[in-house]
């Protein structure tokens, strides 16, 4: 089966807050899908309640949350568990402290495999250490030994990586894997992922605000804005052709070196993003964009420019 | 709803203070008879709620004939003036101190903390034991002895609160302005660390209670006749398996007193947003 | 690392000379020993035999060095009362207290940590209203008293314990429970602000983003890291229970070394006297020190300097 994650209609509640209102996506094995979009649109909550790993208080309703056709929503917290590292691994954000600072980072890569495989302390050591040399970690064999705090930035997210494939995943999710680190480092960091992906054949949920990075490794982009995801396309198509007002607002932001002019003013969006309150109605965008109508005030129409393009607008 | 139930304890926490500082400072008002008068032919009459309950005395009487009423009332007094001479005492000790270690740092900061380590590892009611075993028990020379050995906390809150405040930027611009130390100590260290310490002065009463308590009970407290808690708790130990509400009576006053004060000292806190640990 | 262990270890050494000075100077605080000692009845030769035979004549300093050189070498001179070596009281006695101590903090471990996990996972609910309620109230308990009920609960209306004396190891067990009350409160806050703040960490959301099973979260991974300072803490309030333990062994009749301590007070016994406190300081300091090499041990990030 090729398409490996479905969401549809996902909707993200904590307490009174709508924090996404209705995220649609798919990943298909082998293809590197971007969810992109500014701090706070929704798109790390989004990510993490596909794991289900979001806190208590916040509540999780979809049309559809499959993972290989095995609906997730229904799926009791043991069941989650046993896909949780196994099937569907995730890394997140901040590698200084996304590791256990009183285990050695071989028992953190170990237990997981012992833990969904049953697999022994000397074969799971074995696999770890093959792993962190696949991600480009020099002397595996003593990294197992060491504990977190040895290790740099770069490092500690390589282990992640390193330690998210060790059951051999089938989709990897990945908030905003860079963010944190240097600039030099995000680079060997994308690349590597993008290797990866290509070598292991995995389907790669990638969340990011960089369109930089989109435009790198993406195959397929998805553009959330407070809460919903407004444009959807192959990575070529969005940037040939944009079709919402936010897409093509960002799009104007990206300084082009070669394109951009010295006597005109750097593209920016105006305004800012608005909150949303339970009651809210059509297009979250229309405060901000030069095309709204009065029409944007009510429920907006989802339209279709391609065979996989979508996007969230009266205007076609 | 945490919240919630803080304001509930704490409120109950502030009646039983009140009721307590009422029965100690209106005591001589309040009993209906001396409570160091005996009466040794009505001893150990039994409190109203049991049957052969003698009228004049609500609670009994204690085994030299006293009313047990008064007796216990007179202890509150007693109870409070300790945990408040104390805490003043060592918080005036505990406070220097803190404040010029963490003020001034360096080597005084390393004496003061010094000084902490050293106090912190003599049992204190042991040395309290021995003084007044030595030189004869007092109420002065308990308050005493206890005051200079309870200022640990006070030193130790003091001395990291000072620190967190010395780094801020209104001290660096006070500083800048020209101000003396000692005219930024009182006017920018001391008001902002004051919350603190109101917090941790009100635990330290009741841990003064509680060591008063505790050192009367062994006898070497507040000496006889005054009827503190302890020691009414130590007189009715003989006959405890005949007579328990003898030692159920002081012993419940002391409690709920201590409650009180801790569940009003932990709102503050809350109410301060304060801290009792460093 | 090693560096710090010296720097601490040199601390230890100055804060013991500093309550050697105390004790000494608590001992002499009545004035003239050889009175005290003399007794009531004694007239000014009896008073003058005794200061020369106790070798109180001699300038204070001198007294002082000659007790201080000795102490260090385990040498703690002789009891007046008991007419033996005060190291051997110590010896014979040290047994119970320790027996006790260690009691108190075993009893006050099993109710204080699961209280704290239990209360950091259920955070905010009614269990954990609960665990707030214990842990004020246990702060608010006078030891002595609760004693004495537990003594007439358990030993008189239940019989299931004895009220006093150390004949079998159920006479430690109300004694243990009194001693646990006076660390439980700060231990079970203490867990469970640590465990808190260890669920709510980012290394927690990986473990489960593993799939690890909720057990492995919170007891190999959350608690862990949570269990750091309170194991040090604990360390610490051993110490305080050990030095405190005067008032329950006297309630309950245990022949321990604060039973010891009150008995020599009682007797004008001023060797062991200012020894007990030497002795319980040097214990406290000791224990300090342990915390510190457990919180190294436990912490991976304090090990490598």
């Amino acid at each position: 089966m090729s398409v490996l994650l479905e969401v549809e209609k996902l909707e993200i509640n904590f307490g009174p807050t709508a924090a996404v209102r209705g995220a649609s996506l798919t990943v298909q094995r082998g293809e590197t899908h971007c969810l992109v979009g500014e701090s706070g649109c929704g798109k790390s909550v989004t990510a993490l309640s596909v794991m289900n790993l979001l806190v208590k208080n916040a509540t999780r309703r979809a049309a559809k949350l499959a993972f290989q056709g095995e609906d997730l929503l229904s799926l009791s917290d043991a069941g989650m568990a046993r896909l949780r590292g196994n099937a569907m691994a995730m890394i997140f954000q901040e590698p200084m402290t996304s590791l256990n600072p009183a285990y050695t980072v071989g028992s953190q890569m170990t237990e997981v495999l012992r833990r969904h495989k049953k697999a022994s302390q000397r074969a799971a050591s074995d696999r770890a250490a093959d792993l962190l040399a696949r991600v480009g970690i020099t002397a595996p064999g003593m990294r197992l030994g060491q504990f977190p705090h040895q290790l740099s930035g770069g490092l500690r997210q390589r282990v992640m990586i390193a330690m998210a494939l060790m059951c051999e995943p089938q989709l990897l999710i990945a908030d905003e894997p860079t963010t944190a680190l240097d600039v030099t480092v995000q680079a060997q960091i994308l690349r590597l992922l993008a290797n990866l992906q290509r070598d292991l054949g995995l389907g790669l949920l990638l969340i990011t605000h960089d369109l930089g990075i989109v435009a790198r490794v993406a195959t397929r982009v998805s553009v959330m804005y407070a809460g919903e995801v407004v444009e959807s396309a192959p990575t070529a198509e969005l940037f040939a052709n944009p079709k919402h007002p936010y897409t093509q607002g960002l799009l104007r932001c990206v300084p082009v070196p070669g394109k951009i002019r010295r006597d005109q003013p750097l593209g920016s969006i105006p305004g800012t993003v608005p909150r949303i309150g339970p009651a809210f109605e059509g297009c979250a965008f229309r405060e901000r964009c030069d095309f709204a109508d009065a029409t944007c005030a009510h429920a907006v129409p989802r339209h279709k420019a391609g065979p996989v393009h979508d996007f969230l607008c009266r205007l076609t | 709803m945490r919240r919630g139930w803080r304001n509930a304890g704490t409120w109950f926490g502030a009646a039983i203070v009140g009721a307590a500082a009422f029965c100690a400072v209106f005591a001589p008002l309040l009993v209906p008879h001396d409570p160091f008068v005996q009466d040794i032919p009505h001893r150990l009459s039994v409190p109203f709620w049991m049957a052969g309950s003698d009228p004049q005395h609500l609670l009994g009487t204690d085994q030299l004939g006293r009313d047990y009423l008064a007796r216990l009332i007179y202890g509150c007094r007693i109870s409070m003036l300790v945990g408040i001479t104390v805490s003043l005492t060592s918080g005036i000790i505990g406070i220097t101190l803190g404040v010029l270690g963490g003020f001034l740092g360096g080597k005084i900061d390393d004496a003061v903390l010094f000084a902490i380590t050293t106090r912190l590892s003599i049992p204190v009611v042991l040395v309290a034991l021995a003084v007044a075993g030595l030189l004869g028990s007092s109420m002065t020379l308990l308050v005493l002895t206890l005051g200079l050995l309870q200022w640990d906390r006070f030193a130790v809150v003091s001395r990291s609160t000072t620190m967190q405040v010395r780094n801020l930027d209104f001290v660096a611009a006070a500083w800048c302005a020209g101000c003396s130390r000692l005219r930024i100590l009182a006017r920018e260290v001391l008001p902002n660390i004051a919350s603190h310490l109101v917090v941790v002065a009100t635990l330290e009463i009741a841990l003064a209670i509680l060591l008063e308590a505790a050192l009367s009970f062994l006898g070497l407290g507040v000496p006889p006749p005054l009827p503190s808690w302890g020691l009414m708790i130590s007189e009715a130990k003989d006959y405890m398996f005949f007579s328990p509400w003898v030692i159920m009576i002081p012993g419940i006053t002391l409690f709920v007193l201590v409650l009180g004060i801790n569940l009003l000292g932990d709102g503050l806190r809350d109410l301060f947003g304060a801290r009792t640990q460093p | 690392m090693l560096r710090f262990l010296v720097r601490r270890l040199i601390v230890a050494l100055l804060v013991t000379a500093t309550v050697m000075v105390l004790a000494f100077i608590l001992t002499r605080l009545s004035g003239d020993l050889a009175i005290s000692i003399a007794g009531p009845n004694a007239t000014q030769a009896d008073i003058e035999t005794v200061r020369k035979a106790y070798g109180l004549d001699r300038p204070l300093i001198v007294q002082f060095f000659d007790w201080a050189g000795r102490a260090a070498t385990g040498d703690l001179g002789d009891s007046y009362f008991f007419k033996t070596s005060v190291s051997s009281l110590l010896a014979e006695r040290m047994p119970v207290t320790l027996t006790l101590g260690l009691t108190g903090l075993l009893i006050a471990l099993l109710v204080s940590l699961p209280l704290g996990i239990l209360g950091a996972v259920r955070e905010n609910t009614a269990f954990d209203r609960l665990v707030q309620i214990v842990a004020v109230l246990g702060q608010a308990m006078p030891s002595f008293w609760l004693g004495l009920i537990l003594m007439i609960v358990f030993g008189l209306w239940l019989g299931w314990l004895p009220i006093s004396g150390t004949d079998s190891w159920q006479s430690y067990i109300m004694p243990g429970v009194v001693l646990a009350f006076s660390a439980i409160p700060a231990l079970t806050r203490l867990t469970r602000a640590g465990m808190i703040q260890a669920i709510s960490s980012d290394y927690i959301r990986t473990a489960r983003a593993k799939g690890l099973t909720r057990a492995s979260i919170l007891l190999k991974h959350a608690l862990r890291n949570a269990a750091i300072p309170v194991v040090a803490i604990a360390a610490v309030q051993l110490g305080f229970m050990l030095g405190g333990s005067i008032v329950i062994e006297q309630v309950f009749a245990l022949h321990g070394v604060g039973f010891l301590a009150w008995e020599s007070i009682q007797k004008n016994d001023f060797p062991v006297v200012q020894s007990v406190v030497l002795v319980l300081a040097v214990i406290y300091v000791g224990l300090t020190m342990l915390a510190d090499i457990l919180n190294a041990v436990l912490d991976p990030r304090l090990r490598s300097s």
